[in-house]
């Protein structure tokens, strides 16, 4: 049924459906709404499931882990300073093989402090072990959910969907949310694979000497390469249940004709369609892919897609600060050496700190790597701001 | 579960904590964990911090454990086993018996936090420290259960504060029950696991667990040294059952702490040429202090 409503109230309902078993909750901005709303849904008897409102995020991590190795199907959400205070659980809940789901609403990492969207904070944990997808609008953030559920107990790696904060969590805008039966007919119950049960005794968490250790995150990383086809699946599965396309690996945007691509994740790539719309009737041919799953990453399908393509930038919202953009490593990898020679991929990092990304801040880009590859410019960057001193 | 005098006086010997496990000898927390284990018997699911007790027990693939057995981190033990018994609530499934456990530096330092809220959310689960006053399996660091005057390789000069109250602390959560043991008494050790698994809510048991490596001593005096540390005070048993201290253990025999003291290596620098040095009376203050606060 189409609704007018808040991102995080369409995420809430979707969960809500999923039916989970344990569900944790903190506070922190932007990611509140969702488990306040979930709380409500289960207060108003809608869903039947312990809701445990804990002391912190590295709490609320650590009960999902100790929920889902019980044998319960497990959700949490946060952001920003609430992930890296999970960090620790994070690692250890993909390294445990446990199929919890986890909502990140994207937001900036501290200091300075702020509460604004960027992807810096689900960037910081993308060598944890758990699968990663970004929601493009609202109504794909709905419907990675009822996905996550799936694509986690299939492939017993924890999935942790990305919404950008405020931009998508706080946005109204029309859902299509399905019927709880559909779901059920798309979601069977969970049934877990290895839990804590006194009928048979088993250790889990056991310590792995140097033996042991490097096979299990051997393991662990063919678990994630091998769980692109989950994701396809899973994806594809989803579109013949409820007739749309969301998730899956990438996507991509009037590319067949593209002179430039462009390449982003997350709800940038809205305003970057829009600019590829304005470009073409200018007569220019600007195309897009857009990441769906950044962890595993698509190098495959983004090599397959743009091997002919010499002139790529790729934009995004996190820097590895000392060496420049993550995504734009990533992508730089995904072509052969051999091939890297007369291929330019620029790289602009843009809104960090809820710093509003305009069109015209894109067709600047746009323009700029037409005429010459940018190794890395942060942009819309106010030179006025930043003093002789303080570089 | 009501159980009779005759059933919770019984001493339980069941190896669900199998002998084989790497602790040193005269390990007393690897006594005081094969008597919680059999008390709890097999219906019980530990939720074990990171510590020598995770590391001498549970590497892989040899566990000594023959219950299900669940390790994640250092601090996190109780939040873990909220999770579980919510799993177990959501799922209908039970009932079972759920115990977190973890040294001292797990429970009163880096994972009290935890601990508070799973006491203050009221989770049915059983919290048992055992506390050997320091950081034992990173190599006897200080932790805020570390007595005063005691020389760990961070307090090289002696140990300058005094020990922090956890069973008063875990008590004035409001939690239904609490109780301190020492691995000298097994049947009253076994008692209070019983007991604490009877009651419905958080429960927090704390166990004097002598450590020879950490502490300086032979292995076979560590039950000697829990006798001590009750007679002198140091270490009061007692239970406090809703709020209200109960089943205070009175000293037969007062002894001055200095016989306790000096079993150990880690107090030796508090007796020059065999004199106590000050510090020594400083300690005879707080045994006293206990002595009278809790009638012993
Ligand atoms: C977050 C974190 N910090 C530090 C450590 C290192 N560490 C592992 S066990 C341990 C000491 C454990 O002390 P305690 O809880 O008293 O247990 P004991 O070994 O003395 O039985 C420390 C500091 C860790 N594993 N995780
Ligand atoms: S160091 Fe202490 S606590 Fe650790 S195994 Fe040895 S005796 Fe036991
Ligand atoms: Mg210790």
């Amino acid at each position: 049924m189409l609704k007018q409503i808040e991102g995080s109230r369409a995420v809430a309902e979707c969960v809500a459906m999923c039916r989970p078993n344990v569900i944790s909750a903190y506070p922190i901005t932007p990611q509140t709404h969702i488990v306040e709303d979930l709380a409500m849904i289960i207060g108003q008897g809608k869903l039947d499931a312990e809701f445990i409102n804990v002391e912190s995020e590295f709490a609320a991590g650590s009960v999902v882990l100790g929920a889902s190795a019980a044998g319960a199907r497990a959700y949490s959400a946060t952001s920003s300073q609430g992930l890296l205070l999970m960090c620790e659980v994070i690692y250890c809940i993909a390294g445990m093989r446990l199929p919890i789901v986890l909502t990140c609403a994207n937001r900036a990492i501290s200091a300075p402090l702020s509460i604004w969207n960027d992807q810096q904070d689900s960037m910081a944990l993308r060598d944890a072990g758990w699968i990663q997808l970004h929601a493009e609008d609202n109504q794909e953030a709905a419907d990675l959910h009822i996905q996550a559920f799936k694509i986690a107990e299939q492939t017993s790696l924890p999935v942790m969907v990305c919404m950008d904060g405020f931009i998508l969590t706080h946005a109204y805008e029309p859902v299509d949310i399905p019927e709880p039966k559909e779901v059920d007919h798309f979601l069977p119950p969970f049934t877990p694979k290895n839990i804590v049960d006194p009928r048979s005794p088993k250790g889990i968490g056991l310590f792995a000497d140097p033996r042991f250790y490097l096979e299990t995150r051997y393991i662990l990383h063919r678990a994630m390469e091998k769980s692109e086809e989950t994701i396809k699946a899973v994806s594809a599965d989803f579109a013949k249940t409820f007739g749309r396309n969301s998730g899956g690996f990438i996507k991509t945007y009037k590319l067949e004709n593209a002179d430039l691509v462009i390449v982003s994740m997350g709800s940038v790539v809205g305003t970057i369609k829009e600019l590829i719309d304005r470009m073409e009737e200018e007569g220019k041919k600007v195309g897009l892919v857009q990441i769906c799953s950044y962890r595993p990453f698509p190098r495959h399908e983004i090599y397959n897609v743009l091997k002919d393509k010499m002139n790529i930038v790729v934009l995004e919202k996190s820097v590895s600060l000392g060496r420049g953009g993550i995504l734009a490593s990533d992508v730089r990898w995904s072509f052969p050496r051999a091939e890297k020679k007369d291929r330019n991929i620029s790289s602009f990092i843009a809104g960090l700190g809820g710093r509003n990304i305009p069109m015209d801040d894109l067709r600047y880009m746009v323009e700029k790597v037409e005429k010459e590859p940018v190794e890395l410019e942060f942009l819309g960057l106010k030179k006025e701001l930043i003093s002789e001193k303080d570089l | 579960m009501e159980q009779s005098a005759e059933e919770l006086n019984k001493i339980e010997k069941k190896d669900l904590f199998t002998s084989g496990h790497r602790a040193c000898g005269g390990c007393g927390q690897a006594l005081a964990a094969r008597l919680v284990a059999d008390a709890s018997g097999e219906n019980t699911i530990a939720c074990v911090a990171t510590g020598c007790l995770e590391v001498f027990s549970s590497p892989y693939p040899d566990p000594s454990w023959r219950i299900p057995f669940l390790h994640s981190l250092f601090e996190n033990a109780a939040a873990v086993a909220s999770g579980v018994e919510a799993a177990y609530k959501a799922l209908n499934k039970g009932p079972v018996n759920i115990i977190a456990q973890g040294g001292d530096g797990s429970t009163a330092d880096i994972g009290f936090q935890c601990i508070s809220g799973m006491f203050e959310r009221g989770h049915n689960v059983l919290y048992v420290c055992y506390d050997n006053e320091a950081y034992m399996n990173t190599g006897v660091q200080r932790s805020s259960f570390t007595p005063l005057g005691a020389r760990t390789s961070t307090t090289p000069m002696g140990n300058k504060t005094r020990k922090k109250n956890m069973p008063l602390l875990a008590a004035d959560h409001g939690i239904p029950y609490v109780a301190t043991a020492t691995v000298d008494d097994f049947r009253d050790l076994q008692r209070k696991v019983k007991t604490a698994l009877s009651i419905e809510g958080p429960k927090y048991i704390h166990i004097l667990a002598p450590c020879p490596l950490g502490w300086g001593h032979h292995g076979e005096l560590s039950v000697q040294i829990c006798r001590l540390a009750k007679d002198t005070g140091i270490f009061p048993i007692y239970e406090i059952i809703h709020g209200k201290v109960s089943n205070v253990r009175k000293i037969p025999v007062k002894v001055p702490v200095e016989e306790y003291l000096k079993l150990q290596g880690r107090f030796k620098h508090l007796f020059k040429k065999g004199q106590p040095t000050p510090e020594v009376a400083e300690i005879q203050e707080i045994a006293n202090q206990n002595i009278e606060r809790f009638n012993l």
